[in-house]
């Protein structure tokens, strides 16, 4: 079988594209494989489609003039929404809104539930003191049937109750 | 342990053991991890870079389970040694081509592996023989409870934990499934069945990674979406895939012996006999060749030769794995002939 682009070389590689359902396959030789490969790969990378859906979490009119910058590692929105990568874990709290719409739309959830570290963030325990918090935490750690997590909660839970009364 | 002693050793994971290993070549855990007070890769400074690969590495060294693992900084690595732990499943390609401040950790059976400011600050990588993600998912989640006693990880109670895109944010994990297809290949069924996995949000990727085309019939099958579920129910939704994926095959298989048996011998015998004669081969054939050879051994048609053998011959065969165990840099052509000179004294009888 011969390359379907240069008509010239013997076809070792087959590539099956599926767009919108419709399949079609194309037979290359090595060297046209290769250069349709990084053309794809121009097209197609990951950080435009994710560019592509960061648009739905794209600044509304009147915030457009507003740059939005994390304090701690200078990248914008604008920039994240370029290369499809956050460039520290601060970054997560300056895009916050935005991140929680593409969150949902990559994921379709914009909640963890699973695992926990060891050693929690002080930030983060902080926030547990939040008393609706912990009520989604207790819930989080019955459903992946930690009990131990599930109890220290609900003990902080029960504190916290003590105290308003 | 040094790089080398590497060639003279078979990875766990190619061994062709355990549940379904006539189909499933290997099972696959990854995990991104990233250090909070830390810029990601991509925008740390040198300084940052070589500050996280100290604090990893002082606190690996410490977990029992790295006690026998060799820890590999990426721009010492010459481009052979590079191109060789990539041709293992051991690094990526985006490790390896910008390789300053990287480093990679790798245990002495190959089960685990963790790259050091890839993507995250840590993508640590454990892998198993056969069809065996929940055994591969304790093995990575004790790792990971360690190595987070000492590390303070970048993680947010309601969006877990946090990594440099967003498509990994929550469990940041990612499991997968190596699947060897050819049946589904040969009866034209493998486009629908991977069509019918990406309606499902699962990504299906060639024998090396994301961005390879599928070679020898190989398939790798992953999970997108890592937020919303827990580790568990991910897991489970895979492995009730994979086992649909198995079944699938499996029916392939036997159709394939019962209307053609002919066929199906004459194509297995005439591949076993090109590996076992040839004298010049380049690596596409010899990977397509392999793959029927295999088919032959799981379908016990094929009875000299075993499968851990063949499984080896898929990774021994690539560029710099012949250049390794040859001690030299090797043309394109020499390569060809070392190839099927490896094959006959492996295969060969």
């Amino acid at each position: 079988m011969q390359c379907d682009i240069c008509g010239k070389k013997k076809a070792t590689v087959h590539l099956t594209e599926i767009v919108d359902d419709q399949m079609s396959e194309m037979h290359l030789c090595e060297e046209c494989a290769r250069q349709k490969s990084v053309q794809m790969e121009q097209q197609f990378g990951l950080a435009d489609l994710l560019a592509g859906l960061a648009d739905f979490g794209k600044p509304t009119k009147e915030e457009a003039h507003e740059v939005i910058k994390c304090p701690n590692c200078g990248m914008t929105y604008d920039e994240f929404r370029k290369f499809g990568r956050l460039g520290c874990s601060q970054c997560y709290e300056s895009f916050k809104m935005h991140l929680s719409t593409l969150l949902k739309k990559v994921h379709g959830s914009n909640h963890h539930v699973g695992k926990a570290p060891a050693k929690i963030p002080q930030a983060e325990k902080d926030k547990i003191e939040s008393f609706q918090e912990l009520k989604t935490q207790l819930q989080q750690a019955i459903q992946r049937e930690d009990f131990e997590r599930a109890a220290e909660i609900r003990d902080k839970i029960r504190d916290i109750e003590n105290k308003k009364e | 342990m040094k790089l080398d002693d590497f060639i003279s050793n078979t990875g766990q994971w190619l061994k062709g053991r355990g549940a379904f290993s006539n189909i499933v070549m290997s099972s696959r855990i990854r995990l991104a991890r990233n250090l909070v007070d830390k810029p990601f890769p991509n925008k740390a400074r040198k300084k940052d870079l070589s500050d996280i690969l100290e604090i990893v590495h002082q606190t690996a060294d410490g977990i029992e389970f790295f006690k026998k693992s060799i820890f590999l900084k990426i721009n010492e690595l010459d481009n052979v040694d590079k191109q060789f732990l990539i041709e293992r499943h051991l690094m990526s390609h985006e490790h390896a081509s910008n390789p300053e401040g990287k480093a990679l950790i790798v245990s002495e059976e190959e089960v685990l592996s963790v790259m050091i400011n890839e993507e995250d600050h840590l993508r640590i990588q454990v892998m198993q023989s056969g069809f065996n993600l929940d055994e591969t998912w304790k093995i990575a989640d004790t790792i990971d409870d360690a190595l987070s006693q000492k590390l303070d990880y970048a993680y947010s109670l309601h969006w877990g934990y946090l990594t440099a895109c967003p498509t990994n944010t929550g469990t940041a994990m990612r499991g997968s499934v190596m699947l060897h297809l050819p049946a589904l290949v040969m009866t034209k069924q493998i486009n629908k069945v991977l069509a019918a996995i990406s309606k499902l949000n699962f990504a299906s990727r060639g024998f090396y990674g994301e961005g390879t085309q599928a070679s020898g019939n190989f398939y790798q099958i992953s999970n997108q979406v890592s937020m919303g579920h827990t580790e568990l129910d991910v897991l489970q939704n895979i492995n009730g895939l994979i086992r649909q994926v198995i079944d699938q095959e499996e029916q392939a298989r036997q159709a394939l012996l019962v209307q053609n048996r002919p066929m199906l011998e004459d194509k297995i015998f005439r591949s076993y006999g090109i590996l076992k004669n040839a004298h010049i081969i380049s690596s596409q054939e010899t990977v397509e060749l392999l793959s029927m050879v295999r088919l032959g051994v799981d379908l016990g048609i094929v009875k000299d030769v075993d499968r851990m053998a063949i499984n080896e011959l898929f990774i021994m065969i690539q560029p710099a794995h012949l250049q390794k165990i040859e001690g030299k840099k090797l043309s394109t052509s020499e390569r060809d002939t070392k190839r099927a000179s490896l094959i006959r004294e492996k295969i060969g009888g």
